[in-house]
């Protein structure tokens, strides 16, 4: 039992790894490949390849982090492996 | 006792202490712009501003002084996440970052967008692989976890080896910022300034460890981020109305954009060398744009100083939660880089290029005098050396422009030869006439005339300066922002005050990084492991200082490549320790035989491919030129310039080869990737060296697996207390 508990907890977790990886990958690579066909779209006067690489890509990494520490508690909670608050 | 409830006291009123500090920091902003209305000079200002900075870290750092080997080495354990989150903030940005960061926006455009995204993206990969887990084994540094996984000494040793490659150089360069930042506002001498900042690193960091370097970290984050924005916020009301520079910058882009086009209409681009400020691609190809961004990615991820920020936290949560508010506070200064450089680009092309050589603006000749401008390859600095060089040949006897390089070589005056030959001919002849009619004219005095017929000789006869003629510093770009603004020399001297904060907060940091990593895994893991706590502590602390003493001695002789030894420690430590930290955490069959293979064949490749592309690029084409990305032409180039080179005469061996391995730098690498990302090789050699060397081997032991599925998990102690493993693993 406790074992396949330990099993759940990792799966989850590698799950989670992983699609943080994959958002993570997104906005540091596949989306600055894009960036001359989205420098043709201007919002608020900046281009928004440009736009991406400066402040966008940026901003999704910090609320990533926060949801992803959030979303790894909540799995350490849920197969008791979380630390006592 | 006392000290245990101050302590706590301290610990819980936090918020507290840190806002009466900020209050108090603004209320001395205050006072030095009082100070300064009532006519107080501005050198007086600049020594109020850094001593009294440098006063308040000292004071933390000795408060915060410890006889514990925990709080030492991790203070204590005790560091919430959000002022764990705002140390690692001052932690990563260094003295480059701070002042150099919006200048390479500026210079690169788009291409250098790199290093923002680089530099910030790297905090995922630092939370969702690494931090928590190593954390939870409770480690006192980086290479005390690849000890205990791996077992044996030797992976021990490997790491401490990358971790002294990538933290030397690192260190060298802050002490070197701190130098330059005090010697340019105070205009102390660049070597007395070198040895001021390492007393101002030493007594942060010697008496307190971990635990004073936390605290004054956060406090040297404050600062260092005020002055960041508080002069591009005023630049941004002042221009759009709006304090908001992130979002008003769009504006500016666009104007930049219109600007670029009236440049090139006017024909003031004849020498192609202006690159559109949001154009992608035009410094870097798109395969070395994205090497550099994953290079320092997966560097950030792996840099020592950086994963030992997250053994401070209470618990595995808040190492995850501390990951993200670093990242947040960084954010803030990185987030808003783009606008200071688009700010300053577009006054440069209004009110700079293209306007008459006689009427430039006040702060090209400030800055020309430090020799951060040049106009057409002439700066003041420059002028004034000539000139100095001038006398002495004329002294020597020389009768005419010509002549003068002869007799200073023939007088053995090396620095004058120099100081003359960075002048061009034209340049030349100006000064020899202006010195003829009057032998005590000054360098302020010829520099409209010098760079006039610099222009002239670089074609440009329009009297206007072109877009080639103007060469900028990154650094100027954040220095000269309030000047530009015509704002009080007050926020000049916040500015100084924060880039001396960004140097120092990250000296602090990789310093304890090295001399821990010396004390705890050579001295008492694999040299004395009977040691007494307190001899512990003692040779933490002398390390500490010989290697601050080294590096301020290496920083005061002014090494000429050190900036690019900096960009090189991301790929170091990507190579040497990514591989072997993150399989040892997520892959189980890694082994012993695995990481000391993977260690030294990522480490061993990387470094391999940056010394041997940058120092022995002739050897290194010749031996892979198979595997070159050069083109046609250049590789045609290469040809002709070993010819010329074979065919030299004895007396121009010298000169021909000087222009035959600069070029063979260009075509020395493997499919095109240039040098600073040479951890593009390294890392796949690492992961390839440790599966291969696992698989090859035994599987870890038994109780090995146990342990790492302890790490796995948040709940339950440290595996390691004291700097020890709790059960000792077979």
């Amino acid at each position: 039992m406790a074992s396949s508990n330990a099993e759940g907890h990792w799966s989850a977790t590698s799950r989670l790894m992983w699609t943080a990886l994959v958002i993570w990958a997104f906005f540091s690579f596949v989306i600055h490949f894009f960036v001359n066909s989205l420098n043709s779209i201007v919002v608020f006067g900046f281009p928004l390849g440009f736009w991406f690489a400066a402040q966008g890509s940026l901003i999704v990494f910090v609320v990533l982090l926060f949801w992803f520490a959030s979303a790894q508690d909540k799995i350490d909670r849920d197969h008791g492996f979380a630390e006592e608050d | 006792m006392a000290q245990a409830q101050g302590e706590t006291g301290f610990l819980a009123n936090l918020g507290k202490v840190y806002a009466i500090y900020t209050g108090g920091f603004l209320a001395f902003v205050i006072f030095i712009a009082i100070l300064e209305q009532m006519g107080v000079p501005n050198r007086i200002l600049g020594y109020l501003f850094v001593g009294f900075t440098i006063l308040v870290y000292a004071a933390i750092g000795i408060l915060s002084r410890t006889a514990q080997v925990s709080e030492y080495y991790v203070a204590g354990r005790k560091v919430p996440a959000i002022y764990n989150g705002m140390a690692t903030g001052a932690d990563w940005m260094s003295g480059a970052s701070f002042v150099g960061m919006a200048g390479t926006l500026f210079a690169l455009g788009y291409d250098g967008l790199a290093f923002v995204l680089g530099w910030t993206g790297g905090y995922v990969l630092v939370s969702v692989l690494l931090a928590p887990y190593l954390r939870k084994f409770g480690a006192y540094t980086v290479p005390d976890f690849l000890g205990a996984r791996y077992g044996g000494n030797f992976a021990r040793f490997l790491g401490v080896l990358v971790l002294l490659a990538c933290s030397f150089t690192y260190v060298v360069a802050q002490i070197y910022a701190t130098g330059i930042i005090a010697s340019r506002f105070l205009g102390m001498s660049f070597e007395v300034a070198v040895y001021a900042g390492l007393l101002g690193i030493l007594v942060c960091s010697m008496l307190g460890g971990m635990r004073a370097v936390t605290w004054t970290q956060v406090a040297q984050y404050i600062v260092l981020i005020v002055a960041y924005l508080v002069p591009v916020v005023i630049l941004s009301t002042q221009k759009y109305g709006v304090p908001v520079p992130q979002l008003m910058y769009g504006q500016a882009l666009q104007d930049i954009a219109a600007r670029e086009q009236q440049i090139i209409e006017q024909g003031l681009n004849v020498a192609n060398t202006l690159k559109p400020h949001i154009q992608a691609f035009q410094t870097y190809n798109p395969l070395n744009y994205f090497a550099l961004i994953f290079c320092l990615m997966v560097g950030t991820a792996s840099l020592p100083h950086i994963l030992m920020r997250y053994f401070t936290t209470p618990s595995v949560r808040d190492a995850r939660k501390s990951v993200a508010w670093s990242l947040f506070f960084i954010f803030l200064l990185y987030f808003t880089a783009p606008s200071y450089a688009a700010f300053a680009k577009l006054e440069v092309y209004t009110n700079v290029i293209g306007q008459s050589l006689d009427a430039l603006p006040a702060w090209i000749s400030t800055y020309s005098q430090l020799g951060l401008v040049d106009i057409y390859g002439v700066s003041l600095t420059k002028l004034g050396a000539g000139l100095g060089a001038l006398k002495d040949a004329m002294a020597a006897g020389a009768t005419d422009a010509a002549g003068v390089a002869l007799v200073l070589s023939d007088a053995g005056k090396t620095a004058g030869l120099a100081a003359w030959s960075a002048l061009s001919g034209p340049v030349q002849g100006v000064v020899f006439e202006a010195f003829q009619a009057n032998n005590a004219v000054t360098a302020a005095e010829i520099f409209k005339p010098a760079i006039a017929a610099a222009a002239q000789a670089a074609g440009n006869a329009t009297g206007l300066l072109g877009h080639s003629g103007l060469a900028i510093n990154n650094d100027v770009i954040v220095l000269s922002t309030p000047e530009i603004a015509g704002m009080p020399y007050v926020i000049a001297g916040l500015v100084a005050a924060g880039g001396l904060a960004a140097a120092l907060s990250t000296a602090d940091g990789l310093l304890l990084a090295i001399a821990n990593a010396l004390s705890h895994d050579i001295y008492y893991k694999m040299i004395d492991t009977q040691a007494p706590t307190s001899r512990r502590l003692i040779v933490s602390r002398i390390l500490l200082v010989i290697v601050a003493v080294l590096a301020a001695y290496v920083a005061s002789t002014k090494p000429a490549d050190i900036l690019a030894m900096v960009a090189w420690a991301f790929s170091i430590a990507a190579a040497g320790l990514f591989p072997a930290l993150v399989l040892g955490v997520w892959w189980k069959r890694a082994n012993k035989t695995g990481a000391i293979v993977g260690i030294i064949a990522g480490f061993g490749i990387c470094l391999y491919y940056l010394v041997a592309t940058r120092y022995y690029a002739v050897s290194f084409y010749e031996m892979w030129s198979g595997l070159s990305g050069a083109n046609e032409a250049a590789i045609a180039k290469y040809a002709e310039l070993k010819g010329a080179w074979e065919g030299a005469a004895p007396e121009a061996k010298a000169a021909a080869w000087k222009a035959f391995d600069a070029h063979a730098q260009k075509v020395a690498n493997w499919f095109g990737v240039a040098n600073i990302s040479s951890a593009l090789f390294g890392i796949p050699a690492g992961v390839i060296g440790i599966v291969v060397g696992s698989l090859l081997t035994a599987a870890p032991s038994r109780a090995m697996q146990d342990f790492i599925d302890e790490i796995r998990r948040p709940k339950g102690k440290e595996l390691m207390e004291g700097g020890n493993l709790v059960n000792e693993i077979r």
